[in-house]
């Protein structure tokens, strides 16, 4: 709980400097160039071709990522150069080349990429430091300590998880439960820390959760049980259900990865967009003098604490759901024939 | 905007990176925590199952113990019982024994005395008879010392001889 709350105040701390895009100035209240939050919220929940971090003395102060995009070659600059290489911004802000107004093939390393990147590694090496005490370590005397007692609770329990949905061989899917819970999971909380190390909505992208879930569908749908698929394909039903039941058994499956997509990408977008919205609310009311705006922010902290909080439940039971669901498809595709 | 339509660039990254460290953390990393974990389960619950089982033992030990204790203090008792039966048995049949054998040598004294008194009273009396006879020669011999007392004498001898020739 007292991260939790430290982690709240960080966030607010830290996201008024975070959030003002350059080119709007919402410190002074007389001015009359209204707040563009539509704009703040995007560029919160939405993917860069560079880390912006803060303002430093007007000037923005920002990690240079490569923008790297396959088109007539590959081409490979900061977004400095990017008119250099006859590539400029379109509306939503991606890359398109300057001549044609094309999307190249872009492959860029967006905030996102190296967000991806950084929590990932960092997942690598806590597992790895994690198995390395287990193999060092005689765990049949010893019980686990530092790490290994951080996240032993937390694979067991999607292990013991796995164990109770998928049945004798679970041990096979034990590790891409594992992997995708935690993976969630940290990348969920890093996303709630509002500077460098976290802030990138990654969980909250849809591409992101996309993959995940295909990750779950092609586990269900390749290692399935010749009954798996008698159940979708010739079910044991009354003679005139029997051509209205495969298309339904096989909608439901498709639809079940897209509901692990949108369920975790919209829980975790949302969740960032009230946040969002709760401190803006500090900014535009800066102008209604300072009683009000005192008063607004007092709530907005208090409110913005309880979201963060709330945020925190949110980021744990999605991973959970997310991984809960899995099993259970996995399950449900591993049933014998009775 | 863009929110609900996946960007290549990124579905691309995610399965590169997330599908490479999937690979190595499900050969390096989770395996080899679950297995770790799933064998010291094991171990515990075997544990806790032997420690019943010692437990369950031990108290058949107890009453075993308790019955063994029973049946010793019964055959001590019994034991007891017995020695005090064969010690008074054999301190009967001793004295009735020996009072047999008491018997026995009393009757043999007796036996012994009453023959010891005959042969003694034979002794006496066939002293007694040569001391008669001998006092019967003297006095004989003193009274046949004169010629009229020899005469009575066969005088008398010849009548009582004669006499008891008659009544027989």
């Amino acid at each position: 709980m007292i991260l939790t709350f430290l982690i709240s105040l960080l966030l607010l701390q830290g996201d008024p400097s975070a959030q003002v895009p350059q080119d709007t100035p919402v410190i002074l209240s007389e001015s009359e160039e209204s707040i563009d939050v539509t704009g703040i919220i995007f560029e919160h929940i939405g993917d860069e071709y560079e880390w912006h971090i803060t303002e430093w003395k007007g000037r923005p102060v920002a990690i240079p990522l490569p923008c790297i995009v396959i088109d007539d070659g590959v081409h490979v600059f900061t977004l400095h150069h990017a008119a250099e290489n006859g590539y400029t911004l379109n509306g939503e802000g991606k890359l398109v080349n300057a001549a044609t107004g094309k999307r190249p093939l872009d492959l860029s390393i967006t905030k996102n990429v190296l967000s991806l990147m950084m929590s990932t590694l960092l997942l690598l090496v806590v597992i790895l430091l994690t198995a390395r005490w287990y193999k060092k370590h005689d765990a049949l005397k010893e019980a686990p300590t530092g790490l290994a007692a951080a996240v032993e609770p937390l694979v067991m329990m999607v292990h013991d998880m796995a164990r109770e949905n998928i049945g004798e061989d679970y041990r096979r899917y034990s590790p891409y439960l594992c992997m995708a819970f935690l993976w969630i999971l940290l990348n969920n909380f890093l996303g709630i820390i509002p500077f460098f190390p976290g802030g990138a909505n990654l969980t909250g992208n849809i591409a992101i959760t996309l993959v995940l879930a295909l990750c779950t569908f092609f586990t269900v749908n390749l290692t399935g049980t010749k009954h798996y698929y008698k159940e979708i394909f010739a079910p044991d039903v009354p003679g005139f259900l029997k051509p209205v039941m495969p298309v339904i058994e096989l909608f439901s499956a498709l639809m079940k990865p897209v509901s692990l997509t949108v369920r975790l990408f919209a829980n975790m977008l949302a969740g960032h967009i009230m946040i969002l919205c709760i401190v803006c609310v500090i900014f535009i009311m800066a102008k209604y003098g300072p009683l009000m705006s005192g008063g607004m922010t007092l709530v907005s902290v208090l409110f913005g604490v309880f979201l963060d909080i709330l945020e925190c439940l949110v980021s744990f039971i999605q991973a959970y759901v997310f991984t809960m669901l899995s099993s259970i498809y996995i399950g449900l595709a591993r049933q014998k024939e009775e | 905007m863009n929110l609900i339509t996946p960007e290549f660039g990124l579905l691309f990254w995610m399965v590169v990176i997330f599908g490479i460290v999937f690979f190595l953390l499900a050969k390096f990393g989770f395996p080899v925590i679950t297995d770790m974990v799933d064998k010291r389960s094991a171990k515990i619950a075997q544990s806790l199952r032997e420690a019943d089982e010692i437990q369950a033992q031990m108290a058949s030990w107890k009453v075993e113990q308790a019955q063994m204790l029973e049946t010793t203090r019964k055959e001590q008792s019994q034991m007891l019982r017995e020695a005090t039966e064969t010690k008074a048995r054999i301190v009967a049949d001793a004295k009735a024994q020996a009072q047999a054998e008491a018997d026995k040598i009393l009757a043999e004294a007796k036996l012994q005395i009453a023959a010891e008194k005959e042969s003694a009273l034979r002794d006496v009396r066939r002293e007694v008879a040569l001391l008669s006879v001998r006092v019967a020669e003297k006095v004989l011999r003193h009274e046949l010392s004169d010629e009229g007392n020899q005469k009575v004498f066969i005088d008398e001898l010849v009548d009582e001889a004669s006499k008891s020739q008659m009544r027989s």
